[in-house]
């Protein structure tokens, strides 16, 4: 399998990315790990004029904590998500996650901004990135802007970043107290992208009764969503099974969910459902209820 | 000089020989190969699954930089179809013909009409791989998209699309086998419980993991044509490709297939790819090469099983089998592959029998053309339908009868033979014990403890399944007569050469071919116990027209039985002029030789004796010689079986399915497995493995779905189509019963196959049990997707 | 526009002119001669083509090679030092951990990978670590018992 050609350009700084990107504007893809974009450009589904590999850009990479927010680097990869001790200490989830994306040679090149600014409609991150209330940091010539989640996945692999811009930093909020947070995901046998995905936060009030839940799911539709009706479902009661059960009905409800091989829109909308309750029980569990 | 072997290795589990290269990346497979001045080929298909081909405009691809030469059928004047190997008319007196074989041209380049999506056009040959796929999305084809039919039971509808002008209807041949009157009597038998089930084998992609390719060389000083592809058996493909295809002299065309990365039936055929790459080698006096992209192996492969099937059992009050009553579409695909009329008559019905004592038996099967890539053997070819048919139809006879499924099938066995049994369905049985591998199967899973655990677990509202198979095999197809009088186009015997150097060391040229199953271990085990030398003083030569004889290759589970016994044959002979040669150094008399331990020796005196090496030497150096015997050592045979193996067992599968999500999941797999006398168990327990996960994977994950409306491959990449991954599949509790053949001189049957026949009937009653108490009593369709099974789980509530 | 790229592949260093579309994996296979790692599907499911690029598994037919500018690559034909197999090649051939070759070299780096991560690695964890790597011959048993014996047979850490 040979792309069609192209010219690639390794730019040193943002600012010579930032110029590229002004200058080739459509031509031109940004090049991450390369673990979605250049698939499609063997198949020849994409075929860009001008590639930009952000590989030496410096500053791009790496995971520190910034307060109560994790700050993650675009370039940072799933394998360092995977196995951060600072993720695994502060927000247990997001490695979770990240160690069930695609499998460990895609885990070392893949990327945390690749992953979120290509928004395939079946990958892990974006779920966890809603539940978690994650935002973006997007990079342009006038300087840095922050996109909270909710605002982030436009469509079919459309997401808030301008063309002349580059999602930079993913911050995402270590969990509060009395959370607990799940991720629970059923794998497209071949490609072991998500069917369906979703991810819980939920917070324990003193009482033991959801002060707060966060539902993101990815996989069924064309982009990943909130569960609006799930979280208001568990907001303010005390999530026993029954509870969760009740909640998770509507786990599919504002989900533009695709039919495919895998699943019928009645399979998907389901799966949605089953996966609300699994990753809600699990997050109930993890924050003490 | 050759030295004496310290042990037999015969049965033993010794490492294979050919691992060395390939743990340390030193395999020479066809795409490793650079020849100075090479071309790359690109093929240029079609997107469509049935369109009429107005014009191809090649004039941008062929000014395309680095561009040698671009080829549509149209220029391949003088070139003929690709044959198909097997032959299905009544004036050929094929026994079983109802309707006759509808034999359609088969064009290397198609220039009339595209008739699956990935139908090759035309070729575009380049300086350079990516020149090649670059000027290939130049060629300007102007189509004219017709109807399509991808759906087996659709192709020979009236009103579907017409494929062929040859073949009327879509009909491909219609076939029996069986005695239809005896059958309907018995179907009809007072008190009979009588079970009729729809049962889909459904489409299936090979996906051995080396993609296919060739490298073609032609020499214009010597005219002679090199072609090295992946092929199982080049001696077949320089036959088809010499004799039927280009009508190029055989003798100046060299085929070698050098390391395979497996084959598992999909590189027994002859493809068009090959042969284009040969004639434009020609054409050009340049080397040429083309290795398949895995998207294009999905298109272009021959694909395996797809069939649709309505099977009738019926059982006497006591559960004795009264008859069985099949019918059958199987779907052939756009073209006729080499071998495709074959699989689902002479390979399939002859297997219906299972290892049950059946009365009566009919199966009519009916070949249709679609839209969609040509099928053809898949590992096990037919054997895996008619296994999966027996098992899961008696299964549902069990189960309607009020019988255990295990019960059931312990009274319908033949009872143990070795010789002949004659089954209603043509073929004699050689030798089996079928109850004995049974109940080691039984013992080994503790079958009423398991029941008891199940019944706790339904309690609980857990879904936790059994299923069994019970399979019979043939491997080792023969003799040539009778393939012969079946339609085969082939002989199915083997070479083997036997040449002894000097020294004593030994070189063997076997016509069978290794693309994965150690026969430069297991053949050299062979030798080794034989001529009593170390297995390092024996090197084994396959898969090169150049150096060896002839011979027919590997696939049906045939090299140790047919291709080891032509060995032995020759090894035999190399004894007996080796004791010519001795007799006259020890001064004795041929008959009073005996080959003991790598020595010649006196019957009777131990101390007179001369070891292998010096007859060897002499051989070659006959100074000291018997009058009138040639020099030299070295001896060539030919082995024609005088039938099949039957290679039998018991397979058992636990799942546990999630009610929510419909995923099945494997708890235990056992096997027991009787392939007669074993050389390599090692060898043979990988191939058991290796069998079973493609099985298992039938079961549950695999199939090649063609979207009905626009004819495409839906399933075109390993991202859609799920082959098993190790994270799915358990480790595997095997063991084994022996009971040797008759038919050959090792009692050797064949275990390439068994995995696979028994593996998908018995995971899919596993899944049909587990679902029981929902009031499931039948799964029609496979693979058993999560959303499958859980579509029936909400059928089952419903209703 | 051909840019030149230098990497150093097992322990030796190359430098050549290469098409900014040229992946890795042809790189190392048909400009440097490498031909151990295979490439067995077109969309990095199978992970025939699997390397280690500055010690992490990669698959290389899922990288172009002026993206390697730099970086120290190891394909299966390093892995054996001074004739001595490695633990995991041994594994493999002890353990019948392969029959026709092809998934071989790309499951042994990623085995390598594995054991450097989770030198004592249990069978469940193996199955889900091969999850990149599709072998259509051994079923995978054989592939895991050879994954273990190498996990017994790997020299202590220093």
């Amino acid at each position: 399998m040979y792309p069609a050609a192209f010219d690639y350009h390794a730019p040193g700084t943002i600012k010579e990315a930032l110029d590229l990107l002004g200058k080739h504007k459509d031509d031109a893809k940004l090049l991450a790990g390369g673990h979605s974009l250049i698939p499609m450009m063997k198949l020849r589904l994409a075929q860009p004029k001008h590639l930009i590999d952000l590989r030496k850009v410096p500053g791009l990479s790496g995971i520190k904590q910034d307060g109560n927010m994790l700050a993650i680097g675009a370039m940072t990869t799933h394998w360092e998500v995977e196995s951060s001790s600072v993720v695994k200490s502060k927000l247990a989830v997001l490695s979770e996650v990240a160690a069930l994306i695609g499998d460990p040679a895609v885990r070392n090149r893949g990327t945390v901004g690749g992953s979120i600014a290509h928004a395939d409609p079946a990958a892990d991150y974006p779920a966890a990135m809603i539940a978690l209330g994650a935002e973006m940091v997007c990079e342009g010539a006038k300087g840095r802007r922050t996109v909270k989640v909710d605002d982030w996945f436009k469509g079919l692999m459309a997401t808030a970043v301008g063309e002349d811009e580059i999602l930079v930093e993913v911050r995402v909020p270590v969990l509060p107290a009395s959370t607990g947070a799940a991720y629970m995901k059923f794998p497209h046998p071949a490609s072991r992208f998500a069917v369906v995905g979703v991810a819980a936060a939920v917070t324990l009030d003193g009482k033991g009764a959801c002060s707060k839940a966060s539902i993101g799911v990815t996989g069924a539709g064309t982009k990943a969503v909130r569960a609006k009706g799930v979280e208001a479902g568990c907001t303010g009661k005390k999530l026993d099974a029954a509870a969760i059960e009740a909640a998770a009905q509507k786990a599919a409800d504002g989900v533009d969910v695709q039919a495919d091989l895998q699943g019928s829109v009645e399979y998907k909308s389901h799966l949605c459902r089953v996966f609300a309750k699994r990753a809600l029980t699990e997050a109930v569990k993890r924050a003490g209820g | 000089m050759a030295t004496v072997a310290a042990e037999r290795l015969f049965g033993k589990s010794i490492k294979r020989r050919e691992d060395p290269r390939f743990i340390t990346g030193r395999g020479q497979y066809v795409d490793d190969l650079k020849i100075p001045g090479m071309t790359y080929a690109a093929f240029v298909r079609s997107p469509h699954a049935h369109a009429k081909i107005r014009k191809i405009d090649t004039a941008a691809a062929t000014r395309h930089p680095g561009v040698v030469a671009v080829f549509t059928g149209k220029d391949m004047t003088g070139v003929n179809s690709l044959p198909c190997g097997w032959d299905l008319r009544k004036e050929k007196k094929i026994p079983g013909v109802i309707q006759d074989l509808a034999i359609v041209p088969h064009m290397p380049l198609t220039s009339d009409a595209a008739r699956h999506v990935g139908d090759p056009v035309a070729i575009v040959i380049a300086d350079s791989h990516e020149a090649a796929v670059d000027a290939a999305e130049k060629v300007q084809v102007d189509w004219e998209p017709l109807a399509a039919v991808t759906i087996t039971e659709k192709a020979a509808a009236s009103g579907a699309p017409k494929l062929h002008e040859g073949a009327p209807g879509n009909v491909a041949f219609k076939w029996e086998i069986g005695d239809r009157a005896a059958t309907d009597a018995a179907f009809k038998t007072a008190g009979a419980v009588t079970v009729k089930k729809r049962i889909v084998n459904q489409r299936l992609v090979a996906n051995a993991m080396e993609p296919r390719a060739c490298v073609a060389r032609y020499d214009d000083a010597t005219g002679e044509l090199t072609l090295w592809v992946t092929s199982q058996n080049p001696h077949v493909h320089r036959l088809l490709m010499c004799a039927f295809v280009l009508g190029i002299p055989e003798h100046k065309v060299r085929v070698i297939a050098p390391d395979v990365g497996g084959g598992f039936g999909s590189k027994i055929f002859l493809y068009n790819e090959e042969v284009v790459c040969s004639w434009a080698s020609r054409k050009l006096k340049r080397p040429v090469r083309w290795t398949a992209s895995r998207s294009e192996a999905y298109l272009t492969d021959a694909h395996g099983r797809d069939h649709v099937t309505d099977a009738e059992i019926a059982l006497a009050r006591d559960g004795k089998i009264l008859g069985l009553r099949v019918k059958t579409t199987a779907n052939l695909g756009a073209y006729l592959s080499t071998f495709a009329p074959a699989v689902p008559t002479f390979l399939y019905g002859t297997l219906l029998n299972g290892v049950y004592a059946i009365p009566a038996i009919h199966c009519e099967v009916t070949g249709v053309f679609s839209n969609t890539t040509a099928v053809d053997a898949y590992r096990g070819a037919g054997r895996p339908e008619a296994c999966y048919v027996v098992e899961r139809i008696v299964e549902a006879g069990a189960r309607a009868a009020g019988m255990d499924v295990a019960d059931l099938r312990k009274k319908n066995f033949i009872p143990k033979f070795s010789g002949a049994f004659q089954t209603q369905v043509a073929v004699v049985y050689d030798s089996g014990d079928y109850g004995a591998a049974w109940d080691r199967m039984l013992q080994m899973l503790d079958y009423r403890k398991f029941r008891a655990e199940q019944e706790a677990a339904r309690k609980q509202g857990r879904l936790l399944g059994i299923g069994f198979s019970a399979y019979i095999e043939a491997c080792s197809i023969a003799p040539s007569k009778l393939v012969g009088a079946l339609g085969a186009g082939a002989g199915l015997y083997e070479s083997g050469k036997v040449r002894v150097h000097p020294t004593g060391m030994v070189t063997v040229f076997t016509g069978s071919h290794s693309h994965g199953q150690g026969h430069e271990t297991t053949f050299a085990q062979i030798v080794a116990d034989k001529l009593g030398i170390p297995i390092e003083q024996v090197d084994i030569v396959h898969g090169d027209t150049g150096s060896v004889a002839f011979g027919m290759g590997t696939y049906g589970s045939r090299s140790a039985s047919v291709g080891g016994t032509a060995i032995l044959m020759s090894l035999n002979k190399v004894i007996e002029k080796g004791k010519k040669i001795a007799a006259h150094l020890l001064e004795a008399a041929p008959k009073d030789i005996d080959f003991l331990g790598g020595q010649f020796q006196v019957k009777g005196a131990p101390g007179k004796a001369v070891p292998f090496g010096v007859v060897s030497l002499t051989a070659y150096v006959p100074h000291n010689y018997p009058e009138g015997l040639e020099p030299g050592l070295e001896e060539t045979s030919f082995y024609d079986p005088s039938n099949f193996c039957f290679p039998f067992g018991a397979h058992a599968c636990i799942v546990e399915v999630d009610r929510d999500t419909g995923n099945v999941r494997i708890l235990r797999y056992l096997a027991v497995d009787d392939v007669g006398n074993v050389i390599n168990p090692m060898i043979v327990d990988g191939m058991v493995h290796g069998g079973i996960a493609q099985g298992v994977g039938q079961a549950l994950c695999e199939g090649a779905v063609y979207d009905g409306q626009s004819g495409q491959l839906v399933t075109g990449s390993m991202m859609d189509y799920a082959l098993p991954k190790a994270d799915m599949l358990p480790m595997y509790e095997t063991d084994r019963t022996v009971t040797p053949t008759p038919v050959n001189p090792m009692g050797v049957k064949g275990a390439g196959e068994t995995g696979t026949i028994a593996a998908t009937p018995a995971v899919v009653n596993a899944v049909v049990d587990a679902l029981a108490p929902l009031g499931v009593d039948h799964i029609e369709e496979m693979p058993m997707t999560a959303q499958r099974v859980w579509k029936i789980i909400q059928g089952a509530k419903a209703r | 526009m051909k840019l030149p790229v230098k990497m150093t592949i097992n322990g030796q260093s190359y430098s050549h002119e290469v098409e900014p579309r040229l992946l890795l994996v042809h790189y190392i296979r048909e400009t440097v001669g490498l031909t151990g790692t295979h490439v067995g599907c077109d969309t990095s499911q199978c992970g025939a083509c699997t390397i280690l690029m500055n010690g992490q598994a990669v698959k290389a037919c899922n990288f172009f090679a002026v993206q390697a500018d730099g970086a120290n690559i190891m394909t299966i034909e390093g892995l054996a030092k001074d004739g001595e197999l490695h633990p995991i090649q041994q594994g493999f051939w002890e353990k019948h951990g392969l029959q026709c070759g092809f998934c071989t070299p790309g499951m042994i780096m990623s085995a390598y990978q594995m054991l450097e991560r989770y030198p004592k690695p249990s069978e469940e964890l193996i199955r889900h670590q091969l999850e990149g790597n599709l072998c259509r011959c051994t079923g995978y048993h054989n592939i895991v018992k050879a994954i273990e014996w190498a996990a017994e047979h790997m020299p202590a850490k220093k």
